[in-house]
């Protein structure tokens, strides 16, 4: 006997079980983490931890520090990054094998391992210390550890390849014959660039840019250890307030200060990339 | 005879238009071909530097170190806290992991091919952990569950790694199916075949690298992560990512080196088998 087809799960039924879970351990502790910033000491509804926040100038210049780490890291990635994706598109099949590992292993390594790294670089007897003395270019170390330089530094070398990967996968969507034509029609290397494949891969452009930007300002490892304590961002401060001084209400403030920062760049973001697939189309 | 002139300056004017189109092609090549450059050494050399100064037989993170050593390498062995809070971490991971497979699996099953208008909102929550900050959704998690009564276990450091990690497993599996169709699932259906029996024996085996390149983006993710697990792990169940960050933190301890050289020749290792089984670069490189 067959069962009757009413009786049989439907396919859409399997989503359930993801979205019940999501639901329960996602969508409700952030409904929580918002509802929790609202409260007041008397435990009250007041925006008393908002106007904490935005009254001291301390957090206000750490709101804007974190942004502005954001946009520098984003724009050291665009421009660091964007060679890599070309030269990886007109690299010959044999190579590519390489050059995908030494993209991704970075990538694909722990994230304190990363910052470790740096650590040793940019230290006192570290290798960019070192190295300026030995060619007579400074006399004393320079302090780079502890600065905002150095985890913008960092950060960039960091989420580098976040910013490499979407770029290659929209170059690779552009017709070949576009470049050709643009040559055989007297177009220089540098034109054809700027006019053709450039505007082609604003999508991959765009897409990087968003992964980067909210990872960056919401990067927790990096600025704390590189940072040191005397550089302060978002989600170092919504440590020091949460689990550091036990200041849960303001914590939660910060986060969702935070959590608003990401979301209208992702959103600003998404509709910018939806004009540039318009536009490529 | 008045001609020879004008041929001759047509001719310059050529030779010197080529020279502009060789010094465009040229520049054009240094520029992007020095950056390139550049950035491959950038990424690749904090790599190294980590695994030189983990061979290093000074007693400080100097650079270049002054001589060779597996000294950091052997302290490790009577380091108890690190072993006991990598042993966490790879349950936490594997836990995290099952649990991504599972439900990510069934939810992209019905997500994939369908137009329905749920699916474009169940895809924006799924993948909303990837973009938003994880130190929110640690601090949310934690007051979320002291809320409800939850103590903090081992069961709520899965849970909450497993909600981090769900849009790798569902992006590659999604992808894979995408890509699969509906044609051969139907043709399955058509003859007879159960559901289930057409989820193991047809579908399963043709996404089996998406599924395998997702569960590992979701291990190496959870075994990464410090935002959240910073919230929910408490003296019992301490973290590796957590215990190397304290040891960077407060004294630079270069035992750190030595951790990191393991870890990377380990995620090198998994990486290269992973590119033989599925072909990981796939999925990351869509070139």
């Amino acid at each position: 006997m067959k069962i009757p087809k009413l009786f049989a799960p439907r396919e859409s039924q399997l989503a359930l079980p993801l979205a019940i879970f999501l639901h329960l351990f996602y969508v409700a502790p952030l409904i929580v983490l918002l509802a929790s910033s609202f409260q007041s000491r008397e435990g009250g509804v007041s925006l008393g931890q908002y106007l904490q926040f935005f009254q001291d100038a301390v957090n206000l210049k750490v709101l804007a520090d974190t942004f502005w780490l954001g946009v520098q890291v984003t724009i050291g990635c665009l421009i660091l990054g964007y060679p890599v994706a070309y030269l990886y598109h007109y690299t010959p099949a044999k190579w590519k094998g390489i050059l995908t590992f030494l993209i991704l292993l970075p990538l694909l390594t722990s994230s304190v391992v990363r910052t470790f790294g740096w650590v040793v670089i940019l230290g006192r007897q570290g290798l960019m210390n070192s190295f300026l003395q030995s060619f007579g270019l400074i006399e004393e170390p320079i302090r780079l550890l502890f600065t905002h330089k150095g985890v913008m530094i960092a950060m960039t070398q960091i989420w580098l390849p976040l910013m490499i990967l979407p770029i290659i996968a929209s170059l690779a969507q552009i017709d070949p014959r576009l470049a050709a034509a643009s040559a055989s029609l007297g177009g220089g290397a540098w034109r054809t660039f700027w006019q053709i494949t450039l505007p082609l891969t604003l999508p991959g452009i765009i897409s990087g840019c968003l992964l980067v930007f909210a990872l960056t300002v919401s990067s927790f490892v990096t600025p704390s250890i590189i940072g040191g304590g005397q550089v302060m961002y978002m989600p170092t401060l919504i440590y020091q307030q949460g689990v550091v001084l036990l200041n849960r209400p303001f914590a939660a403030a910060i986060s969702a200060i935070l959590l608003v920062m990401v979301l209208i760049v992702v959103f600003a973001f998404s509709a910018l990339g939806q004009r540039s697939r318009e536009y490529v189309r | 005879m008045s001609a020879n002139p004008s041929v001759s300056t047509s001719k310059s004017a050529q030779s010197s238009a080529k020279q502009q189109y060789q010094f465009d092609r040229l520049s054009f090549s240094w520029v992007i071909g020095g950056i390139a450059i550049f950035s491959l050494l950038l990424l690749t050399i904090p790599t190294l530097i980590v695994l030189i100064v983990s061979f290093s037989s000074a007693q400080t993170m100097r650079f270049p170190p002054p001589g060779l050593s597996l000294q950091w390498y052997t302290a490790l062995f009577s380091y108890p806290e690190l072993w006991s809070a990598a042993v966490t971490s790879l349950q936490v991971a594997t836990w995290a992991t099952l649990l991504c497979v599972v439900l990510g699996v069934c939810a992209s099953l019905a997500m994939a091919g369908s137009r329905a208008r749920w699916v474009a909102a169940m895809d924006a929550l799924v993948m909303s952990p990837l973009a938003l900050p994880g130190i929110a959704v640690g601090l949310g998690m934690l007051t979320y569950f002291s809320l409800i009564g939850w103590r903090l276990s081992l069961f709520t450091l899965v849970i909450s790694h497993a909600v981090i990690c769900i849009p790798y497993v569902v992006r590659t599996t999604l992808a894979s199916l995408t890509q699969l169709g509906s044609s051969m699932r139907e043709a399955s259906t058509v003859l007879g075949a159960s559901q289930t029996y057409t989820f193991f024996k047809v579908t399963l085996p043709l996404i089996k690298q998406g599924v395998i390149t997702g569960a590992f983006m979701a291990f190496l993710s959870s075994f990464d992560n410090i935002t959240v697990s910073l919230f929910l792990s408490d003296a019992r169940t301490e973290v590796l990512p957590i215990r190397m960050w304290s040891m960077i933190e407060n004294d630079l301890d270069v035992r750190a080196a030595a951790v990191s050289g393991l870890l990377i020749v380990a995620t090198a290792l998994l990486m290269l088998v992973l590119e033989r089984i599925s072909g990981l670069s796939k999925f990351l490189v869509k070139g």
